[in-house]
């Protein structure tokens, strides 16, 4: 992996981020000490309980948030200036889609405020919508999608404007468990054919070893990095199936969990999440 | 995809009332119509003639011909010219005339009241030290008594000249009702434009979008929902205005006027006196049903919030 700051190699880079909250009830250590690389093209996991400050880093890349010490590089830049350059796309865990557009209008509002023109954006539009298979409901009205559907409207929403980076936040967090390994599949091939980077906040270990090159562990009080764990199965592996019933996918799932614990996992602590 | 549309059809979807159920809604209506009226009848026929009197006060009215004639004599005398007088015109077209007159005052002053609504509560959310400015005033305004300035207008308008044109005393009128028409129109605006989810704002934040441009995409239309029940309390204020107005400042073409004149004629024709105000209450269900279109023409921006 490139550690050069500058190079076209780094999509994130963060040295030494801490980030504090004023609350009532005085200064709460949000992050301490957190240094962070994410190469171009590779996807990041970031796992760990609530409060470990996993969406509290991600909100800092997207520049939501500045951070309180330390500084963060998004492919060279400040996060405010790759946020202006539009280098990342966003997708939150609720598909925060305006109730009052279509599938289409949702999907092309970034070009829309960006001043792409008319027929390029409908053909944008109509790709994306190919992309995340809803070219049938392009006139429909979120209201009348599932939830799966609108996080699936978010997803190529995000995916407008070809970000070489993707922020994603709990994006399947409130879906049900099937919906949910059907689009991390999905996602995994999206990804694959965008060749962008993703930082993915999630607290489901298989999901996690599922679709990421590294997963990054995190822990609270304050919320910091305590590992780091390299999946190690590469993208000519097709994110499908039979990948969750292998051996390695197993052993990186209980190599996750130790980390998360800290501890090695006996058999007794085995009956999972 | 039949996944999906299953899904799809499970979503929830607008809903659309079916026919049965208008046709219910409008029997109801008009059940409700016949309830006041039997209670009415009932009470006449039942009441003493003095009325229920407790302590001295009486609570109950009497039920003379005098002080509550028969609905069905209200109706008649609807058909009935307005006066004895030869061609003199039938009294609900009398009535009819002065609340076409109202109800296109109202209208004006329910424009310029939505507009200047619209501004305050528009200023108010782009400018934050406008709403700790403003606010406080805009809710003291409605505190002023209505009568109070009313004839202030009228004087004000009657002094004003621009070249020839001259202040015409409906506008007057008009500039009361709006003076009650904008205060639930600022206060719905604003809330509404500080309504959007932190999401939608955070998304257009991460678009870089400008000030503007998160107005019109987000703030604008999440606001539609509050606007519209401020619109219709709008609407109901300046017909209200309109009529009270009409009074305090001698307008006489209009419903306002025409209640207190027949009112005045009531010892000789009671049923006469509650003909205007048949009127007036036609002349609000008018009003709420024009604004109700409004809602009509907007309602993609009604859409159940999706998440």
């Amino acid at each position: 992996m490139s550690e050069t700051i500058n190079g076209d190699g780094v999509a994130v880079a963060a040295n030494g981020v801490g980030k504090t909250f004023d609350t009532r009830s005085g200064e709460v250590q949000a992050l301490t000490g957190v240094d962070l690389r994410v190469a171009a093209g590779e996807f990041v996991s970031l796992i760990g309980p609530s409060g470990c400050g996993k969406s509290t880093l991600m909100r800092l890349l997207a520049d939501l948030d500045s951070p309180s010490e330390g500084t963060i590089e998004v492919f060279g830049k400040t996060p405010a200036q790759a946020r202006r350059d539009q280098d990342y796309g966003i997708a939150f865990q609720q598909a925060g889609l305006l109730p009052w557009r279509t599938v289409a209008a949702n999907i092309g509002l970034p070009l829309e405020l960006h001043g792409t023109d008319r027929a390029a954006r409908a053909a944008r539009v109509a790709e994306l919508a190919e992309l995340v298979g809803l070219s049938d409901f392009a006139d429909r009205y979120p209201d009348q999608l599932s939830g799966g559907m609108q996080q699936r409207v978010a997803i190529a929403r995000s995916l407008a404007e070809q970000p070489r980076l993707l922020l994603m936040d709990e994006p399947f967090g409130a879906l049900d468990e099937m919906t949910r390994e059907r689009m991390q599949a999905e996602l995994s091939r999206i990804v694959g054919e965008s060749g962008a980077a993703v930082v993915f906040v999630t607290h489901s270990i298989p999901e996690a070893v599922f679709l990421s090159d590294r997963v990054v562990v995190m822990s609270p009080r304050p919320g910091r990095i305590t590992g780091v764990v390299d999946i190690g199965i590469g993208r000519d592996v097709p994110r499908d199936e039979a990948l969750r019933e292998t051996t390695a996918f197993f052993a990186k799932v209980t190599e996750v969990r130790e980390a998360l614990h800290g501890t090695p996992v006996t058999a007794s602590g085995r009956e999972g999440r | 995809m039949t996944a999906d549309a299953a899904q799809v059809l499970r979503a929830r979807r607008p809903r659309a009332r079916s026919r049965a159920a208008r046709v219910r809604v409008a029997l109801l209506g008009v059940l409700g119509v016949l309830a006041v009226a039997a209670a009415w009848e009932l009470y006449k026929a039942l009441g003493p003639d003095d009325g229920v009197v407790v302590a001295g006060t009486r609570v109950l009215p009497r039920t003379t011909d005098l002080a509550m004639p028969h609905t069905w004599e209200m109706v008649a005398r609807l058909l009935e010219p307005t006066t004895s007088q030869a061609g003199a015109a039938p009294l609900w077209l009398t009535v009819a005339q002065a609340a076409l007159v109202s109800l296109a005052i109202a209208g004006v002053g329910w424009v310029v009241g939505t507009l200047v609504g619209v501004g305050l509560g528009l200023l108010m959310q782009v400018w934050r030290v406008a709403e700790h400015g403003l606010l406080p005033w805009i809710v003291l305004s409605q505190t002023v008594p209505l009568i109070a300035f009313a004839p202030v207008v009228r004087s004000w308008g009657a002094r004003i000249e621009i070249a020839g044109w001259q202040w015409p005393p409906w506008l007057s009128v008009a500039v009361i009702a709006s003076y009650l028409a904008f205060f639930p129109v600022a206060i719905g605006t604003l809330k509404g434009l500080q309504s959007p989810q932190r999401t939608h704002l955070e998304l257009m934040h991460s678009y870089g979008a400008s000030r503007w441009q998160t107005l019109r995409s987000v703030r604008l239309p999440a606001a539609v929902p509050y606007l519209l029940p401020a619109l219709r309390l709008g609407a109901a204020s300046a017909v209200i205005g309109t009529v009270v107005a009409e009074v305090s400042t001698g307008y006489l073409d209009g419903i306002g006027r025409q209640l207190v004149a027949f009112a005045g004629q009531a010892s000789g024709d009671p049923a006469k006196a509650w003909a205007p105000i048949f009127g007036a209450i036609a002349l609000g269900l008018v009003a709420a049903g024009l604004v109700g279109l409004v809602g009509v023409a907007l309602r993609t921006y009604r859409r159940g919030e999706a998440s």
